[in-house]
């Protein structure tokens, strides 16, 4: 039988809207108050889906400790309490949430087991959230 | 096609315990969880259903009935209730958060008048949450 156990953390960090390549205007017209010079934050909330059969011994996808010190080294420890600009990550893209939850997948789907598969959303405030939706895929 | 889900909570306690390993194998695979006096959770479970709108009463589902179905064939069984001890599909298999979700799929399977089940997620706690869409 196949689940998908979700599992929320949070992590705190700032960042700026900025493309370098665009003039100060131009940054303006298209960030708006992102584009401030000193950056602000956000408290994100990463939502994390394994999918996978449940083992018929433990009853469970996934060992969730293991889970939890995954995302803690992938995810908690590069990105919590951090300015996003200044991370190797996005040195050269903007650290939207769009491009943020890209990383972290990205980090996340190299880590994995093999079997399991994975769905990643990543929420910037609670109107605002962005999920990675592969369509080949049998999760968003 | 709508999705439309219906919330109930429960509380309830367990252990997680394999009782084909040592008390050493038990403690490495599932922690404090192998306690055998047993914790508990305040359950949020959603069953979310997918159909058609009604064009007479603007329904995907009647939600009186939904509601009543999840309350006899699940909070019934599940409420302020042991689940290992208390509860038959958790005598053979650990009541972890994707198992119970499984076991609320099949108790609600073809009982909810009009729709079709989609989802069960079941949160153990609101940062910790199973899906099953009954594959």
């Amino acid at each position: 039988m196949r689940a998908y156990l979700g599992r929320r953390y949070r992590l705190s960090a700032s960042h700026r809207l900025f493309c370098a390549s665009l003039s100060e205007a131009e940054n303006q017209k298209v960030y708006g108050k992102c584009a401030n010079p000193y950056g602000h934050g956000h408290n994100y909330t990463v939502e994390v889906m394994v999918g996978g059969e449940i083992d018929g011994a433990t009853g469970m996808v996934c060992d969730l400790t293991e889970l939890d010190g995954l995302v803690e080294r992938e995810v908690m420890e590069p990105f919590d309490h951090q300015n996003l600009n200044t991370l190797e990550g996005f040195r050269a893209a903007v650290p939207t949430t769009e491009n943020l939850l890209l990383e972290i997948r990205r980090r996340l789907e190299r880590a994995l087991p093999r079997r399991l598969t994975l769905a990643v959303r990543v929420e910037e405030t609670s109107n605002n959230f962005f999920e990675y939706w592969d369509e080949d895929s049998e999760m968003r | 096609m709508i999705l439309l889900t219906r919330k109930a909570e429960f509380s309830a306690s367990h252990y997680y315990w394999n009782e084909a390993w040592s008390a050493e194998e038990n403690a490495r695979a599932f922690g404090k969880c192998a306690n055998r006096n047993g914790h508990g959770h305040n359950y949020t479970l959603e069953v979310t259903v997918a159909g058609e709108v009604d064009p007479v009463t603007g329904f995907v589902v009647d939600l009186k009935q939904l509601k009543d179905v999840m309350e006899k064939e699940v909070v019934a069984a599940y409420d302020h209730r042991h689940l290992n001890l208390e509860v038959p599909e958790f005598k053979a298999a650990n009541p972890t958060t994707e198992n119970i979700a499984v076991a609320i799929w099949r108790r609600l399977e073809g009982k909810i008048p009009g729709a079709r089940l989609h989802r069960v997620r079941v949160y153990e706690m609101p940062d910790l949450f199973a899906d099953y869409f009954g594959g």
